[in-house]
């Protein structure tokens, strides 16, 4: 049999060139460099298939399609589900088409978010603040009335606000994907869209407290959570437990020695890869039903670190001092030191000095 | 070298013999003295009497109500975050049916308490609340205390009297900017 190497594509994200194999999406690809050339994404969630497309928070630039037709695409696409192709060229941050179409992706997506940031639990982790805070404007112009919707209760565990939800649909593929029967779903079109369970079912299945973590905003909250406490005053701890439905790693959230939240573990850019079951998310809320693994390692720029990690963990960036260590140089005081006063008032130095002031002197 | 001309040449002649006698220079001084008696004292009586402190005085702390008397403060955190004393604490509740007349968001702080030992009167409070919450009077001090006890503000202390509001010329910087341009 012969022996196939896989054939791998050149991609240039940015500059920077990647080899990724065929069927990667272009916003895997970036990921793949890193943080820095990454698109953000609303919607795509790698984790849960079929996800993306949606949200077009992630558009990118094609300045060329591929080694073998390098013309580029007529429109900014979407990268989390346009694949690559061998040679492409992006541009994400580089291209000031692309960071002004996002703005107006942040304008569409606020158009009907109300802002109650506030009041909402999900302040301080909410995907839509970080991308509205890095990407967007800081005034609005909208002016009309915003959509409101129906309160509806969806169960004791899962708090539901209509009015937030940016209409990613990664609850309705986390339904359908981990848990069996389908319950959730979005009824409605367009404008009147909105996340809902099929009329008095609520969502009773084992793995539905995860609708809570892929939201990107505040729209599925944590009903036990409700109000409890502001995500940056409380301090997140690893943790794990035997569980025979789940993984059972999770994060638990403290306020002092109270276990106030637990959720799952988040990846770097916000997604969770092993889900939780809801008897690990909401009924085991004691330290003594965990093994405490240590802290949870939170990025420095985010509000959560504020106020609660000592100087001796904060890390600073280490630019001034090694500039102040390039700049270093000794002092040359190799000069002689005389004490002898008569020796002083007969060098040049105090002469011209003694000119200079002269009138200061007594006559 | 010399850099400016503000430099004053000291006199270093040689006194005279009246001046050495130090007579003119006794009188010149009794003679300043003489006439601080007869001008009007700057002098206050505090703290029977006190000084108006201007509009941007930062006293003490007031967590404002809206027009029709509900609480402004939503429990948001911000100013808890924002401050570098690490003085404010609150504890949030939802709003039951019922209250709407007394707060003015679905969430409200239950408990909001402000420790004066630890605050430093910076200001920022003011600055990060979204609410336009949480203000600093500029006609009212923090009253000295005598015990650890009475250090800790809470709600009582805090939320604003419908009855003798708290007024000011201009609420915003933008506001302040308009009026003493």
């Amino acid at each position: 049999m012969e022996d196939i190497k896989p054939v791998m594509f050149k991609v240039t994200v940015d500059g920077v060139e990647v080899e990724v194999a065929p069927g990667t999406t272009i916003i895997q690809a970036a990921r793949k460099i890193g943080p820095e050339v990454a698109p953000p994404a609303m919607c795509y969630y790698e984790p849960l298939k079929g996800s993306g497309g949606k949200c077009r928070a992630c558009l990118v630039k094609v300045v060329a399609g591929s080694a073998k037709d390098p013309r580029p695409m007529p429109k900014l696409v979407a990268s989390c589900i346009t694949p690559v192709q061998d040679g492409m060229i992006v541009e994400n941050f580089t291209s000031p088409q692309v960071v002004e179409a996002r703005k107006g992706v942040v304008e569409f997506l606020l158009l009907n978010h109300p802002l109650d940031c506030p009041v909402c639990d999900q302040a301080g982790e909410c995907h839509l603040q970080d991308f509205a805070f890095e990407n967007g404007t800081s005034t609005t112009r909208y002016e009309e009335e915003r959509r409101t919707f129906e309160k509806e209760d969806i169960g004791p565990y899962v708090q539901l606000h209509m009015t937030r939800c940016v209409l990613c649909y990664r609850c309705v593929y986390t339904a359908d994907q981990i848990t069996d029967g389908r319950v959730h779903g979005v009824m409605g079109r367009g404008d009147h869209a909105e996340i809902s369970t099929y009329i008095g079912r609520a969502i009773d299945n084992d793995f539905s407290g995860n609708v809570i973590d892929v939201c990107p905003v505040g729209a599925l909250t944590d009903k036990t959570y409700r109000f409890k406490n502001r995500v940056w005053f409380s301090k997140p701890v690893d943790a794990h437990c035997d569980c025979d439905k789940c993984c059972g790693n999770v994060q638990l959230w403290y306020r002092g020695d109270e276990v106030i939240r637990v959720t799952a573990r988040k990846n770097e850019w916000g997604e969770v890869t092993a889900f939780i079951c809801n008897t690990c998310r909401f009924e085991k809320k004691k330290t003594s039903d965990w093994v405490i693994e240590g802290p949870t390692k939170v990025n420095r720029a985010s509000v959560i670190s504020a106020n609660k990690y000592g100087s001796n963990l904060i890390k600073k960036p280490d630019f001034a001092l090694k500039l102040a260590e390039s700049q270093f140089k000794n002092i040359d005081d190799s000069r002689p030191y005389v004490n002898d006063m008569s020796e002083i008032k007969q060098s040049e130095d105090y002469k011209v000095l003694k000119q200079i002031n002269d009138s200061y002197f007594k006559k | 070298m010399q850099l400016t001309n503000r430099a004053k040449k000291t006199d270093k002649s040689e006194l005279s013999l009246f001046e050495r006698s130090y007579l003119p220079s006794l009188a010149t001084g009794l003679g300043i003295t003489i006439k601080h008696f007869f001008q009007a004292k700057p002098t206050i009586e505090y703290p029977e009497q006190k000084r108006y402190l201007g509009p941007v005085f930062r006293g003490h702390h007031i967590l404002k109500r809206d027009e029709e008397g509900r609480e402004r403060c939503t429990a948001c955190g911000l100013c808890a975050v924002a401050c570098p004393a690490e003085a404010i604490s609150m504890v949030a509740q939802e709003r039951v049916k019922g209250e709407e007349h007394l707060y003015r968001e679905e969430k409200y702080a239950a408990v909001y308490e402000i420790n004066m030992l630890r605050c430093i009167f910076c200001g920022l409070c003011e600055e990060a609340c979204p609410k336009q919450a949480v203000y600093l009077r500029h006609d009212m001090f923090v009253p000295v205390f005598t015990d650890r006890s009475d250090v800790i503000y809470g709600k009582d202390q805090l939320v604003e009297d419908m009855t003798h509001r708290y007024k000011r010329d201009a609420w915003t910087k933008k506001d302040a900017m308009k009026l003493w341009k």
